[in-house]
C-alpha cells in the first residue's frame, strides 16, 4: 500500500546489536552532544537591560495621534468603539469652543476618551476603523499594575505629546527610525 | 584533681574536625543546589540563575528562605511520629559518612598530628555501606507515613531500587578489596599514593564503571530517579511533604551524592593525592591542604558528571531498572571478581 506521505521512514524491528543492548556507545554519544550545548550562545534575553527589537507592525498600546499643527485628530465619531470586538473604548464627545482651534481639529472633540487594557485584545481593528488616522498602535506593550483601575487608560495617557509645545517629548515618542 | 582521667585535647579536635567537615558538606551541597540549576542550564542553552547576588550566587540562600517560610503541612491521618522523623533519618543517614572519609592527610598544630578524618576504623567502607543501607529507611518511613497511595508505590520501588543496586555495589567493591587487602579507606589512598602504584581506576576499570552506575541509583538520580519523578509517580515519596521537611530530603539527596562521589574518589582515584606531583617537597600542612583541594576538586568533577548524566538520558522504567540490576550488574560484578581473583593468581 503507498505511503502516505514522501517523509515516511520504515521501522526497523531488528533486535538489538551488543553494542546497542550495552547503552554505553549512546550513552556516550549522548553526553558528548549535551556537552556541546555548554559552548552554544545562549538565545536568552535579559528583560529589563536588554529589550526584545518588535517588527514594525507589531500591535502594543493604542497612541493618539495629532496632525502637524499639533491639533488633535479624534473628533470622537465612534468608530473605533464600534469596530472594538472587545467593547473596551468608551468617549464622551464635547463641541470645540471658538477659542479652541488650535487644539482640536474639527467642531467635534473627544472630552473623555478610554481604553481599558484589560480587555483590550491588542487586535489593530479601531486603528482600521478609524477615518481620521487618529488612534495607531505603538510598539510599547501594557506594564503591569497593581489595580484593575489602573488600567483604564485616559486620554492623556494615550495622546502624542505635541510637537509645537513639547518638541523633545514628540521625539522621544516617535522614536528613531528603524534600519530596515 | 585531673578531670575524668580523659585525653580532653583529643574530644576538642575531633569535635572541631566533626563540625568543620559537616558544616562543610553541608555548605558543598548547598550550592551543589545552585550549580545543579546551573549546569542544567547551560546544558540546556539557557543562563540559570542569574540576579540574586553577582551571578546569581546567593540564589541557595533565597531558596532556603522560602522553603523556610512555606507553612508546614502535616497530613492528619498521616502517622505524625514517622512522618516527622522520616527526613531527619534520611539526613542523618547520609551526613553519618562523612565520618571515615579520609579529607587529607594530617597537620601539625598545637605540637599535635591531627589526621584530617575523623575516625579512621579499620572496617571503614563497611561502615559506609551500612550507613548508606540506612539511608533506605528514610525513604520507606516517608512512603509509608504519608498515607498515600502514590507515595507507598513510589517508596517501594525506591527501597527495592536501593537494595538491588547495594549487591552490585557491594560485589563490584569486593574485587576491589581483593587487590587492596583492607577495608580502611585511608589505608587504600596511601596504596594509591605508594612509588609504584597507579589509582585502582587502572586496575579495576570495569568495577568502577559498575560502582558509578550503583552510586547512581543509590542516590536516586537520573537515570534511576524513578521513586521521585514527577510525571510517573506524582512526585514521589516526597509527595506529601512541606517546607523544611521536603528540604531536608532534597538536602539529604544532595549530600548523599557528595559523600558518594568522595567515596568514588578515594577509591578509585587516589583520594587527595595530586597526580604526577610529589608531596614530600612541601611542608607537612600545606601538603594536607592542597590535598583536602585536590579531593574537593575531583567531588567537583564527579558531581559535574552526575549532573550531566541526568540531564542527557531518560529514566528507566521499573522493570528495565529492576532487569539492569539483578540480570546485568551482578553478573557483570561476578565477572569481574573472577577476573581480579585470577588476575591476583597469575601475579603471585
Amino acid at each position: 500500500m503507498e505511503a502516505l506521505t514522501s517523509r515516511s521512514v520504515q521501522v526497523s524491528r531488528k533486535p538489538m546489536s551488543l553494542a546497542e543492548r550495552l547503552f554505553l556507545p549512546a550513552i556516550f554519544k549522548g553526553m558528548s552532544i549535551t556537552f556541546s550545548h555548554i559552548f552554544k550562545k545562549q538565545p536568552t534575553i535579559r528583560y529589563p537591560e536588554q529589550r526584545r527589537e518588535f517588527s514594525p507592525v507589531f500591535r502594543g498600546l493604542h497612541v493618539l495621534n495629532r496632525d502637524e499643527e499639533g491639533r488633535e485628530r479624534c473628533t470622537a465619531c465612534g468608530l473605533c468603539a464600534v469596530a472594538c470586538p472587545a467593547e473596551a473604548i468608551t468617549m464622551e464627545a464635547a463641541e470645540r469652543l471658538p477659542g479652541e482651534e488650535h487644539l482640536y481639529r474639527e467642531e467635534k472633540y473627544a472630552a473623555k476618551y478610554e481604553i481599558n487594557m484589560l480587555r483590550c485584545i491588542f487586535c489593530g481593528l479601531c486603528e482600521e476603523a478609524c477615518p481620521k488616522d487618529a488612534i495607531y498602535l505603538s510598539e510599547t506593550f501594557a506594564p503591569a499594575n497593581y489595580t484593575r483601575k489602573g488600567f483604564i487608560y485616559g486620554k492623556d495617557e494615550m495622546v502624542i505629546p505635541n510637537v509645537k509645545t513639547d518638541p523633545e517629548g514628540y521625539a522621544k515618542a516617535k522614536g528613531s527610525p528603524r534600519n530596515n | 584533681m585531673t578531670l575524668l582521667a580523659l585525653d580532653w585535647l583529643l574530644i576538642i579536635e575531633k569535635l572541631v574536625l566533626i563540625a568543620i567537615i559537616v558544616f562543610a558538606s553541608l555548605g558543598i551541597a548547598l550550592y551543589t543546589t545552585f550549580a545543579e540549576r546551573k549546569v542544567a542550564a547551560v546544558l540546556q542553552d539557557r543562563p540559570g540563575p542569574e540576579r540574586a547576588g553577582p551571578f546569581g550566587l546567593f540564589q541557595p540562600f533565597a531558596d532556603g528562605l522560602k522553603l523556610i517560610m512555606k507553612e508546614e503541612i502535616i497530613p492528619n491521618s498521616s502517622n505524625k511520629a514517622l512522618f516527622i522523623l522520616g527526613p531527619g533519618l534520611a539526613m542523618t543517614a547520609a551526613l553519618m559518612t562523612c565520618a571515615v572519609i579520609p579529607w587529607g592527610s594530617s597537620v601539625q598544630l598545637f605540637g599535635r598530628t591531627i589526621d584530617l578524618q575523623i575516625a579512621d576504623v579499620n572496617i571503614g567502607i563497611l561502615y559506609i555501606f551500612g550507613v548508606v543501607s540506612l539511608g533506605v529507611y528514610g525513604i520507606m518511613i516517608g512512603g509509608w507515613a504519608s498515607n498515600n497511595k502514590f507515595s507507598l508505590m513510589a517508596a517501594l520501588r525506591g527501597a527495592s531500587q536501593a537494595i538491588s543496586y547495594e549487591l552490585a555495589m557491594g560485589i563490584a567493591l569486593i574485587a576491589l578489596l581483593m587487590t587492596t587487602g583492607s577495608l580502611s579507606l585511608r589505608t587504600i589512598v596511601e596504596q594509591q599514593m605508594a612509588p609504584g602504584h597507579l589509582w585502582n581506576i587502572a586496575y579495576q576499570p570495569l568495577g568502577f564503571l559498575l560502582f558509578f552506575i550503583c552510586a547512581m541509583a543509590e542516590c536516586n538520580r537520573t537515570p534511576f530517579d524513578l521513586p521521585e519523578a514527577e510525571n510517573e509517580l506524582n512526585f514521589g515519596y516526597h509527595q506529601e511533604y512541606s517546607s523544611m521537611k521536603l528540604g531536608f530530603y532534597l538536602f539529604s539527596e544532595y549530600v548523599n551524592m557528595i559523600m558518594s562521589s568522595a567515596v568514588m574518589a578515594s577509591l578509585y582515584f587516589g583520594g587527595y593525592d595530586i597526580p604526577f606531583f610529589d608531596e614530600s617537597v612541601l611542608p607537612q600542612n600545606i601538603a594536607a591542604l592542597v590535598g583536602v583541594g585536590t579531593l574537593l576538586l575531583k567531588i567537583v568533577v564527579f558531581i559535574f558528571i552526575f549532573m550531566w548524566i541526568r540531564w542527557t538520558i531518560p529514566r528507566f522504567r521499573y522493570d528495565q531498572l529492576m532487569n539492569l540490576g539483578w540480570k546485568s550488574l551482578i553478573p557483570l560484578a561476578l565477572v569481574n571478581m573472577l577476573i581480579t581473583g585470577a588476575w591476583i593468581l597469575a601475579k603471585l
